[in-house]
């Protein structure tokens, strides 16, 4: 099967972010007084286990940014056609479960429809709730389906325990080699804390992980493991195809907000006078306007560009990426004020410093002082900065997305779930389905950031003086 | 006399398990009622963790692992929290450090100190408001009634420090604690708080225990002495006993550090630092830094010996060689005279104060009004005043990090303005007073001894890597500490990478500002060995910024006094410091503590605090303190009155003797 | 003082006019009247009739900046930016889609938006202080430790979750308030307590982390451990020195979101159904009712300014240290 690699605007954005990151990695590995904070960081149980959770959004995130296009099977191979569907990776490696679409509602695990429905049955018109057409299409009958999914989940559950003990044992036998002890002395290091990072956490979190997988891994191709929502998809599907979206608006938004953040900021502080002045009228200025209306104006103007100009945009998900990247630029440039001012503030204090006034002293030019002593000395701010960002920004994307100034209504997101499904709840029965997994996802993406965030700021700014 | 409190073995850790530091390991003495006791040793050496501990004020994490503490026979280290609670401040009573801090800068002065009133009096609303005047006025507080509305910011140093004690003794504690109570404030203030604290301990019949690093200070207020290091207690003894002869070689050698009057020579230096509290010291702690230390020193602890009444922990004790004196040597301080390397003419500094609707100039700070000075190559000039007299801002000036208001700066001969600022930045450089503000955290050594000759464009690109070596061995660092970061070092260790710096560029006069005032005795001796032998190596000039004048005495060949923004008297360092001629510099000369006995020795106390340079006295700026003072004081500023060897004063009172 | 607010009330005048033509251009050039009208009709009924009538109705047929057809000041002032943006300086905001007065609206409905913050804004700062406090009290314990981690968790929370979880649970299931809708006297204040209540609890782990950590830094300070040392007790200290110092961040912190209050809270009010501010907002960015957008833009900036101003006048109340030059 032949294939067109599509590249959107934000998956482009997202790999030289990726690029950035790593980059940065290896930077950090260089300079001591860098490596230092984050061996703290590595040490603490709670930041660790929130990274680990952390990396698994991320990497089902990242297999959702390689986008291609299926090339249509009849289509003569001199000239080929592709689909208008936009696919990622991450939908072929989840199979059925994009496909395999219902009629509306259906419970979690459920072998039947939400809703009643007349059908045909021996010649006659009963009213009963319909099977569905995958969920529990394998099972006679109503009896099987809990002996099933439960024979599934264990069977998962315990497929899942295995690999984890093998990934433990493969990893105590390369720490061990490592630290020249031996298996068992390594082993009881491990089980009484002993080492130098929180073993037991990193293991159960791993444990977690794989054990979850591996029980999904086993419902989901023959139930719903979420349910399904009004037309009908899988929720599980929508949830995790809502991952990228968060997490492009956590992270690209800073990234728009750093440059302006960091150059204004250090400007203002370091050079004072007229260019302090402006800088602050400026942020004073997008400051006072409220950031849902201005967020809103600007959403308005883009949906009318692209509105006007059609032309550009040859499929609804380049429709839709457009639409989030706007977003996370038009969040960006309302939200850099906060880090600037923190930024002016530092760069005022650091100034006046000893250091600082030798570099003078020398005539040392203003972008080298700012380059060499003013930024490495507020980076643990600016890094501080993104990672508490991070939650604060997936969590507006639910709220806007309310407003109606969020993302593409046809784009996979939790903050669309939730708008989509809250007017449900007045249903007898009521749909919690939907809105569960929205919440249940973005807590626990928004919870581990949080703690991550915790731990990165304990280990950087052990003062814990600067902001909340 | 009665034992007020008495230490038994007291031990004070921090953490837990592996990790546990003994900040106070196994301390014991005991302080009379009436009596000052003073605790003496360098920082880090766990002499404050001891009051601490006394008060059970222990910083979250320190703990008393072992000991007893009984005052008035009261087992303190026993009682419940809530006994304890009537135990501080009215049993014994603590002062700090730093008065700006320790005093509540939201609440009114007369709230915090009847607050204590309350406590342990039973006093309330007027009765405190009157008991609280009567502190303020017996601690010597001018204009009580009206400073009990005062909030602790609308005081100057010395009156915090005072209101501090007033809030001490609102308990009418039997132990006064003063931790390092003069340390932040200025000579001749330090001299007025220490009045008041012995003269209240004779009235109230207290036992004091003063914590304090200085020598001078111990020998004025101490009845007896005790020397700690490293956690432990080394000497113990008579105030007069132990300044005659000290026993043990820490002691010994603290008081040969000590820049003294008149001395030409290099000081003793004790080698290393302190240890840090994480070492596990075996034997005598201070044995790797011994001179005299033998075999057993390094494996047995020693244990107290009595020694003509003074008791000291050392194995050699007995044995140690006697003293050498260090006679008054003549001066040895080269003392050619060449032409003049910098000139500065008419120097002001002047900061705008703007107020009202349209931000109109409404007057100037004179932060630096009018100074001229000159200094000749390879000479060192002591530019000498209190905390904001304006002596940093002159050095700024000098380099152009302040852009003056007015003023001509001739270096060798070429008349400096912005256009030639490098050459100004070639011949001059500058080390700060704070060798932790002053380095970059985020930068390697050698990064920042490169800085400066990749700025300037000195040297070839290629050699500079060799000439960073060759400045780390200059100033004595190892050869690999380019590549380390400034935290790898100790203090002292800082202040060479920043004196290496500034000789980066080889430049012909260095701005000292208050190069040793953040270091312990023992380390400032090597500092002032290194920038002494720098310059008669180098043939440096220095502009020497201090408060000390201990270190002047010893460093300098000139000495200029500032008061106020300007110069109030200039001459030879010997001319200066032994024969002051401006009330000032009297008064300056005089408040400093001396550790020679002090028979014979009239002091000048100055009446009240230096005024604020935005709104300075009319006519001398020092009338309002000045006992001389007449009328033509409070008209016109004096002129230069021009005494022998280029020694000038400005001062009204001198011109007018014969 | 009065020549200090003085100085900043000018100062204001700058940044409203900021405001205002970055609203301008945001809503006039960036965007023209045309693609409003093409947005509001509908791609059904485009035609420019239709487009030329609809800007004729909303006041938007004049030229943005400069009427040359006009003769004297009304070349100024026959224009968009005079009509529409210049305007609103005197507060004239001219009339929404709905044909209503903006002015009018925003006078009715600042009281329901009002009867939520505010207690809103009250009762979460006492909730918040007191259990920071506790925290504080209780500071390297376990309960500390939970005290924190509770506070990540609600911080964690998404918003919405708390209305709806809230509305469903205590209003649907339980019965015990009512799920929305205002009514007025008495009974007005069952409906008032259910949004009340969960704006407090949203709020409560970010606020009460925050307070935590500036009574933290004070607790740390040399006053503290010199009032331990007068004999004050741990709760006398955290009260009467603590307290007193930390409340200073705290309050300016408040006072800045005071006049804020007034827009209301979006979500909140639409949720509920009430007739305030941010229930008017919220439905005039669904309905993309641009001249309201514009009136609640200015107004936010305006009464912002206002805080910043009343930050700076409580500072000097509060802060004996500060003084208003």
């Amino acid at each position: 099967m032949s294939v067109m690699p599509v590249v959107l605007w934000t998956d482009a954005l997202i790999f030289a972010l990726l690029a950035c990151v790593l980059v940065l990695v290896w930077l950090i590995r260089r300079q001591e007084h860098l490596r230092a904070p984050w061996r703290v960081v590595a040490q603490r149980p709670m930041a660790m286990g929130a990274a680990l959770v952390l990396s698994a959004f991320v990497a089902i995130g990242l297999l959702d940014s390689l986008h291609f296009r299926e090339r249509l099977p009849d289509s003569p191979a001199d000239a080929p056609q592709y689909s208008i569907d936009v696919l990622s990776v991450f939908d072929i490696l989840v199979g059925d479960l994009r496909t395999q679409q219902e009629k509306t509602y259906s419970a979690p695990l459920a072998m039947q429809l939400y809703a009643k429905e007349f059908v045909q049955r021996e010649g006659k018109t009963v009213r009963e709730y319909p099977r569905l057409k995958f969920g529990g299409a394998h099972l006679q009958q109503e009896a099987e389906r809990v002996p099933d999914i439960t024979r599934r989940s264990l069977i998962g559950f315990a497929q899942g325990l295995a690999l984890s003990l093998l990934v433990f044992g493969l990893l105590a036998a390369w720490q061990a080699r490592c630290s020249k002890v031996s298996f068992g002395d390594w082993l009881a290091a491990w089980g009484e804390g002993r080492l130098d990072w929180p073993g037991r956490t990193v293991v159960f979190f791993v444990t977690l992980l794989l054990v979850l997988g591996s029980v999904l891994l086993h419902l989901a191709p023959a139930y719903h493991v979420f349910g399904t929502d009004k037309v009908g998809q899988d929720v599980l599907y929508i949830s995790l195809k809502s991952i990228r979206t968060g997490l492009v608006i956590g992270t690209l938004t800073t990234l728009v907000t750093l440059p302006l953040a960091i150059g204004l900021g250090i400007a203002a502080g370091y050079f004072r006078g007229w260019i302090d002045d402006v800088i602050q009228y400026v942020y004073t200025v997008l400051n006072s306007i409220p950031g849902v209306l201005l967020i809103a104006a600007a959403v308005l103007i883009v949906q009318v560009y692209i509105e006007s100009n059609p032309e550009l945009f040859d499929t609804a998900a380049r429709r839709a990426d457009i639409r989030l990247l706007a977003l996370c630029l038009i969040m960006g440039v309302t939200s850099w004020t906060g880090l600037a001012r923190l930024l002016r503030g530092e760069s005022l204090k650091l100034r006046t410093l000893d250091y600082v006034e030798a570099a003078r002293a020398f005539g040392v030019s203003h972008a080298r002082i700012i380059s060499r002593h003013i930024f490495p000395n507020v980076f643990h701010l600016v890094l501080i900065a993104i990672v508490l960002d991070f939650s604060g920004l997936v969590l507006a994307e639910a709220v806007l997305s309310y407003v109606g100034v969020g993302v593409d209504p046809s784009m996979h997101s939790w903050g669309n779930m939730i708008n989509g499904s809250r007017l449900e709840l007045a249903r007898e029965p009521v749909v919690w389905w939907q809105l569960g997994a929205a919440f249940a996802f973005m807590f626990t993406l928004v919870l581990a950031a949080n703690l991550f965030a915790d731990g990165v700021r304990d280990a950087f700014d052990p003062r814990q003086g600067i902001r909340r | 006399m009665k034992t007020l409190l008495s230490v038994d073995q007291l031990v004070t850790v921090f953490g837990h398990g592996d990790d546990t530091l003994r900040v106070v390991d196994g301390i014991s003495f005991h302080v009379a009622a009436g009596e000052t006791y003073a605790l003496l040793g360098e920082s880090g050496c766990g002499k404050s963790m001891t009051a601490l501990s006394l008060m059970r004020l222990l910083p979250d994490g320190g703990r008393i692992a072992a000991g007893a503490v009984q005052l008035e026979g009261q087992d303190v280290l026993a009682l419940p929290e809530r006994d304890m609670r009537r135990v501080r401040g009215g049993g014994m009573a603590m002062i700090f450090q730093e008065p700006m801090l320790a005093l509540n800068p939201v609440i009114k002065v007369g709230t915090q100190i009847a607050e204590a009133l309350a406590l342990h009096q039973q006093f309330a609303g007027q009765a405190a408001w009157g008991a609280a005047r009567e502190l303020l006025d017996s601690v010597g507080v001018p204009d009580a009634a009206r400073r009990l509305e005062s909030y602790p910011f609308e005081l100057s140093g010395g009156l915090r420090q005072r209101v501090m004690i007033a809030m001490a003794l609102a308990g009418k504690p039997r132990l006064l604690i003063a931790d390092e109570p003069t340390t932040a404030l200025d000579v001749t203030i330090q001299a007025q708080v220490l009045d008041v604290l012995r003269r209240l301990r004779a009235e109230q019949q207290m036992g004091m225990l003063l914590i304090t690093h200085d020598l001078g200070v111990v020998a004025e207020n101490a009845d007896r002495v005790g020397v700690m290091y490293a956690g432990e207690l080394v000497e113990e003894g008579a105030r007069d006993a132990f300044f005659a002869a000290p026993k043990h070689p820490y002691s010994r050698m603290l008081f040969e550090a000590l820049p003294r009057p008149g001395d030409g020579g290099r000081l003793t230096t004790i080698p290393g630092q302190v240890p840090g509290m994480d070492q596990t010291l075996h034997g005598c702690r201070f044995a790797p830094r011994c001179p005299y230390a033998i075999a057993r020193c390094r494996s047995e602890s020693p244990v107290w010996q009595e020694l003509n009444g003074q008791r000291v922990r050392c194995h050699l004790a007995a044995d140690l060689p006697a003293r050498s004196e260090r006679g008054l040597t003549a001066h040895a301080k080269s003392s050619q005279t060449n032409a003049p390397l910098l000139q500065v003419e008419g120097l002001k500094v002047h900061f705008p104060v703007r107020r009202g609707f349209f931000q109109r100039t409404v007057g100037h700070v004179r932060a630096v009004d009018d100074v001229s000075l000159s200094i000749q190559a390879g000479r060192t000039l002591a530019l000498v005043g209190e905390s904001g007299c304006g002596k940093t801002t002159v050095g700024k000036a000098l380099l152009r990090l302040i852009e003056p208001t007015a003023g001509t700066v001739r270096l060798g001969g070429e008349t400096i303005d912005a256009r030639n600022a490098a050459t100004l930045r070639r011949q001059a450089q500058m080390v700060f007073q704070d060798p932790f503000s002053s380095l970059n955290p985020r930068m390697r050594v050698g990064d920042i001894l490169l800085e400066g000759m990749d700025a300037l464009g000195v040297g070839v690109a290629r050699d500079r890597r060799s000439a960073m070596t060759q400045l780390l061995r200059q100033v004595g660092l190892p050869d690999d500490a380019g590549a380390r970061y400034p935290h790898a070092f100790s203090g002292g260790q800082r202040q060479r990478i920043a004196i290496a710096r500034a000789l980066a560029v080889s430049p012909r006069l260095v701005i000292c500002d208050e190069p040793t005032s953040a270091l312990d005795v023992s380390v400032q001796a090597q500092i002032l060995n290194l920038l002494k032998d720098l310059q008669d190596s180098l043939g440096l000039a220095y502009l020497f910024i201090t408060h000390n004048l201990a270190v002047v005495d010893y460093l300098a060949h000139d000495v200029a006094v500032m008061y106020l923004g300007r110069i109030v008297e200039q001459g030879s360092a010997a001319a200066v410091l032994r024969a002051p001629r401006h009330p000032y510099t009297q008064a300056l000369v005089s408040a400093v503590p001396r550790i020679e006995s002090t028979i014979g020795h009239d002091m000048i106390r100055l009446a009240g605090d230096q005024p604020s340079p935005l709104n300075p006295p009319q006519g001398c700026h020092f009338h309002p303190r000045c006992s001389h003072a007449s009328e033509a004081c409070r008209q016109t500023y004096p002129d230069p009155t021009r005494l022998e060897n280029g020694h000038w004063v400005r001062c009204h009172w001198v011109a007018g003797q014969p | 003082m009065l020549a200090y607010i003085l100085r900043r009330l000018l100062y204001a005048i700058p940044i409203l006019i900021g405001v205002n033509l970055l609203t301008f251009a945001l809503f006039f050039v960036v965007n023209t009247p045309d693609d409003m009208a093409r947005l509001q009709l509908g791609a059904k009924h485009v035609t420019p009739d239709a487009i030329a009538r609809w800007k004729v109705e909303h006041g938007y047929d004049k030229p943005l900046l400069l009427n040359a057809r006009a003769s004297g000041s009304a070349q100024l002032t026959d224009t968009i930016f005079f009509k529409h943006s210049a305007a609103m300086f005197v507060f004239e905001f001219g009339k929404g889609d709905d044909g209503r007065n903006i002015g009018n609206e925003i006078r009715t409905r600042m009281g329901p938006s009002l009867a939520i913050a505010l207690p809103v804004f009250v009762i979460g700062l006492l909730v918040n202080i007191t259990f920071a406090l506790l925290m504080v009290f209780f500071r390297s314990t376990y309960l500390d430790l939970w005290g924190v981690v509770l506070c990540v968790v609600l911080m964690s929370i998404s918003g919405l979750f708390y209305i709806i979880a809230g509305q469903y649970f205590i209003s649907k299931l339980w019965n015990l308030l009512p799920i929305s809708g205002v009514a007025g006297g008495i009974d007005g204040l069952r409906f008032i307590v259910l949004p009340v209540l969960i704006g407090v609890v949203a709020g409560i782990g970010s606020g009460a982390r925050w307070y935590r950590t500036i009574f933290l830094e004070e607790i740390g300070k040399d006053y503290v451990r010199t009032a331990r040392a007068k004999g004050l007790s741990e709760v006398r200290v955290l009260f009467r020195h603590v307290l007193k110092n930390g409340m200073i961040p705290i309050l300016t912190g408040a006072v800045v979101v005071l006049p804020l209050l007034f827009m209301g809270s979006l979500i909140t009010e639409s949720f509920f159904g009430i007739p305030g501010l941010g229930s008017y907002t919220i439905d005039a960015i669904q309905a993309q009712d641009f001249a309201v957008v514009r009136a609640m833009v200015f107004l936010g900036s305006f009464l912002y300014i206002v805080g910043l101003i009343l930050t700076d006048i409580s500072y000097s109340w509060v802060d004996p240290r500060v003084r208003l030059q």
